[in-house]
């Protein structure tokens, strides 16, 4: 099935990463903090732009792919247009994080670390985001939801899919 | 340098600030196990990973025991190697590794020569107190040349370091981490799909049966089952220099006679020589220099030169997937691995009258990128492979121990002919240096027509990764380069590219570190380069007994020509002896 969101391998976003890349003294050493701007560029890093920046920053492709597989903040696979993540700090997960992501993996039917097909919603667990207070902590986009919204997942995605058919 | 003194258990050293604590191990006479580490100093290579810690000591003042792998000494040092607290560590350190280790030695293709294995037989391992529940369980990936099988992979990451350090190929790296660690090409492709050159060092250097060759040793034995088949064999310069190792002779030993006659007892109807067609080989590529030389020397502009050779698949490998637009500048002539395969199929196969579909041709190479080549689309016609079956010489080393054929006893014979005849230029193929050193005796006597007194060009054998002859012959200057191992080759290629400021006029080029002779197929080294220089003696000493010493003086490649051939890139040859190259895409 086509993905429904973009997918923007445009080249202007080329052209972003590589006034980075030209702007940094040296590109030694720089592998990670690179792949940090092309993600954050990109939204998330396919293999055109892991052989682009081996080629930049002249490494083979498969070092790249070694570091990108490494740090799992890396993702290959785009994300969705609402990005979930659960904390799975130790506070949260005392209170129940397994159970919120299991949660959300049934009611979107994908797992942790993948997009829904039609490109919406995007899942995955971080470590602790510092708001142990409010544990089990969820992160939507910019949105945190906290315990009071722990039983609530169906409500949330439901309220999300609302959001974008409205436009 | 400056020196420091240390003490190993008790025992006074000075040695150089730089060195590490195995080092000075070394020096006392004190073996400390190791897995990862490798030094292969001479190749450029130290894997320095550190990573298994099966080398921890203890030293005096420091609350963790360290790595003697990879920690620099420091003066005053004290250091313990063997008390209980580092043998106990190091036998945790064991017990951990073996407990996600396939217990499978008695089936594993490097049982006998794994060093994790053999490092189970010096702790004397009865039992293991850690059960791992976490084995790995990594898909199997399986090319013509190379099986991976990373549920073996000991993470010691030596391939890593070889493949991109010494190869500058590029094609593994490690990927994601802890259980799921392990070695694999970019993306995760299949080594097929990769940049992988299938040039074997990584196979050579993997301490463990992770990475292995693709066995056909029991086609080999089917087809010699099989009475309606004709089959042939014929054999690399550098197998008969190292294939004795594997029957407990001294590195160096050259058993080509014994060898033959294994080959004999073994059943193949003609034993031949891959010397000759080196030799082949080298009627085609000197033609092919010399005319390129005439046409720059009439001043014809863009002449397609420096000159490449072309008998290394995985060289040819790497050309044409990391410099595509240098593809005009190999000689084209094919390795002679499927010269012999193809004058086998039509010029033999004419004369003791059989079709080709019944013979087959086994090729018992040093090289695990041969089997590769064999299976190239254009060396078939209609589906049937010019060379069938190839093995690596430690296959076929298993082949005679499977064949109940006692080694050391053998008479020596020699090849058939004609395809067994061979010039000593034909023998130094298989060491850096060695092809082009071939090609000169001959193209020098035809630019002169005079006989050369001394065909020993020293100036093109050594050691070091690149090195460089300058001629001159007549009023010609010519420049050659010689390059071994593909970051050597690399290197030279990126200087072409920047305009050729040495005037090179040939290189020469071998995928493997000193050549053939230090091929993915040889039997294992463990990182003992001393072999290897041994080897590389051994091949010098074939070439230097030999009464015909250049490739055109030889009879039977003489006759050929006249015979069947017709001339040097005239059209016979050319359709039979040449070939052509393909960019290649991958990651
Ligand atoms: S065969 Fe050679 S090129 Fe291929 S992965 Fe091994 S070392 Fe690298
Ligand atoms: S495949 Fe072999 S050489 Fe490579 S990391 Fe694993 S054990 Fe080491
Ligand atoms: S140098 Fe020799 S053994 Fe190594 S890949 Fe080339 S042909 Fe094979
Ligand atoms: S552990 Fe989840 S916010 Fe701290
Ligand atoms: S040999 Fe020292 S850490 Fe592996």
């Amino acid at each position: 099935m086509p993905n429904k969101i973009k997918v923007n391998l445009n080249s202007s976003h080329f052209q972003e990463l590589d006034s980075f890349i030209d702007g940094l003294e040296t590109t030694e050493g720089e592998l990670i903090s690179i792949l940090h701007k092309a993600q954050s560029i990109f939204g998330y890093l396919p293999k055109e732009v892991q052989i682009h920046i081996a080629k930049r920053v002249n490494v083979p492709v498969s070092r790249v792919y070694g570091v990108v597989s490494f740090y799992s903040y890396f993702t290959m696979k785009p994300k969705g247009k609402y990005h979930i993540s659960v904390c799975t700090g130790t506070a949260c997960f005392v209170r129940g994080a397994d159970a919120v992501l299991r949660d959300f993996e049934e009611e979107l039917e994908i797992k942790s670390g993948e997009t829904t097909k039609d490109g919406l919603f995007s899942l995955d667990s971080l470590r602790c985001v510092g708001a142990c207070a409010l544990a089990p902590v969820v992160l939507i986009n910019e949105d945190v939801y906290g315990k009071e919204d722990a039983k609530k997942v169906k409500e949330i995605i439901q309220k999300y899919m609302k959001i974008n058919s409205e436009g | 340098m400056s020196k420091m003194n240390i003490t190993i258990d008790g025992k006074n050293i000075e040695v150089d600030s730089n060195s590490t604590i195995l080092e000075a191990c070394k020096k006392l006479n004190i073996i400390i196990p190791t897995l990862c580490h490798l030094d292969l100093h001479d190749l450029k290579m130290v894997n320095k990973s550190a990573s298994c810690r099966i080398c921890v000591v203890e030293v005096e003042g420091r609350n963790n025991l360290v790595t003697a792998c990879s920690t620099p000494v420091a003066d005053g040092m004290v250091v313990n190697t063997h008390n209980i607290r580092v043998m106990n560590a190091r036998k945790t350190v064991l017990e951990l590794m073996l407990s996600d280790h396939p217990a499978e030695c008695l089936s594993c293709s490097k049982g006998g020569n794994c060093d994790l294995q053999h490092m189970a037989e010096r702790f004397g391992m009865r039992e293991i107190r850690v059960t791992g529940k976490s084995q790995s369980t990594y898909r199997k990936d399986k090319t013509v040349s190379i099986r991976r099988n990373l549920d073996k992979c000991i993470m010691c990451r030596r391939c890593e370091t070889m493949c991109n350090e010494v190869q500058s190929v590029g094609a593994l790296s490690a990927i994601n981490r802890g259980f799921d660690a392990v070695v694999a090409p970019t993306f995760e492709v299949n080594l097929h799909d990769s940049v992988c050159t299938f040039c074997g060092q990584c196979v050579q250097v993997c301490p463990v049966g992770a990475l292995t060759e693709t066995d056909r040793s029991w086609e080999v034995i089917e087809a010699l089952a099989n009475p309606r088949k004709t089959v042939v064999v014929e054999t690399a310069p550098a197998v008969r220099v190292a294939l004795g190792e594997e029957f407990g002779y001294e590195p160096g030993t050259n058993v080509t006679g014994k060898m033959v006659s294994a080959f004999r007892q073994l059943g193949f109807d003609y034993v031949f020589d891959t010397n000759f067609a080196a030799d082949l080989t080298i009627m085609e590529e000197a033609t092919e220099l010399l005319e390129r030389i005439k046409r720059l020397k009439s001043g014809e502009k863009d002449v397609n030169l420096p000159m490449l050779t072309s008998c290394c698949p995985a060289w040819v490998a790497f050309i044409e997937t990391q410099f595509p637009e240098l593809l005009d500048i190999p000689s084209s002539v094919k390795s002679p691995q499927q010269i012999l395969g193809i004058i086998a199929k039509t010029y033999f196969a004419e004369k003791i009258n059989v079709d080709r579909k019944d013979m087959v041709v086994v090729s018992v190479m040093p090289c695990l990128a041969k089997k590769y080549e064999a299976g190239i689309e254009s060396f078939k016609e209609d589906g049937n492979p010019d060379v069938d079956i190839v093995l690596s010489t430690r296959e076929f080393a298993q082949l005679i121990k499977l064949s109940n054929i006692d080694f050391n006893s053998l008479e020596n014979e020699d090849f058939d002919n004609p395809l067994g005849e061979s010039s000593g230029a034909g023998a130094i193929f298989g060491t850096t240096g060695g092809v082009i050193e071939a090609a000169t005796r001959t193209a020098v006597e035809w630019i002169t027509g005079e006989s050369l007194d001394n065909v020993d060009y020293k100036s093109m054998r050594g050691e070091e990764g690149i090195r460089i002859a300058n001629l001159k012959v007549k009023d010609l200057e010519i420049n050659i380069g010689i390059a071994n191992g593909l970051g050597s080759a690399r290197e030279l290629l990126e200087e072409i590219q920047a305009g050729n400021p040495r005037n090179l006029h040939a290189i020469e080029i071998m995928a493997c570190p000193q050549g053939c002779i230090d091929g993915g197929g040889q039997p294992y080294h463990h990182g003992n380069i001393d072999i290897i220089k041994k080897r590389k003696q051994a091949i010098y000493e074939v070439d230097g007994k030999k009464t015909i010493r250049k490739s055109h003086e030889n009879p039977s490649i003489q006759k050929l020509y006249k015979e069947y051939l017709g001339e040097p890139l005239g059209e016979k040859s050319h359709k039979l002896l040449h070939r052509e190259y393909d960019k290649k895409e991958r990651v």
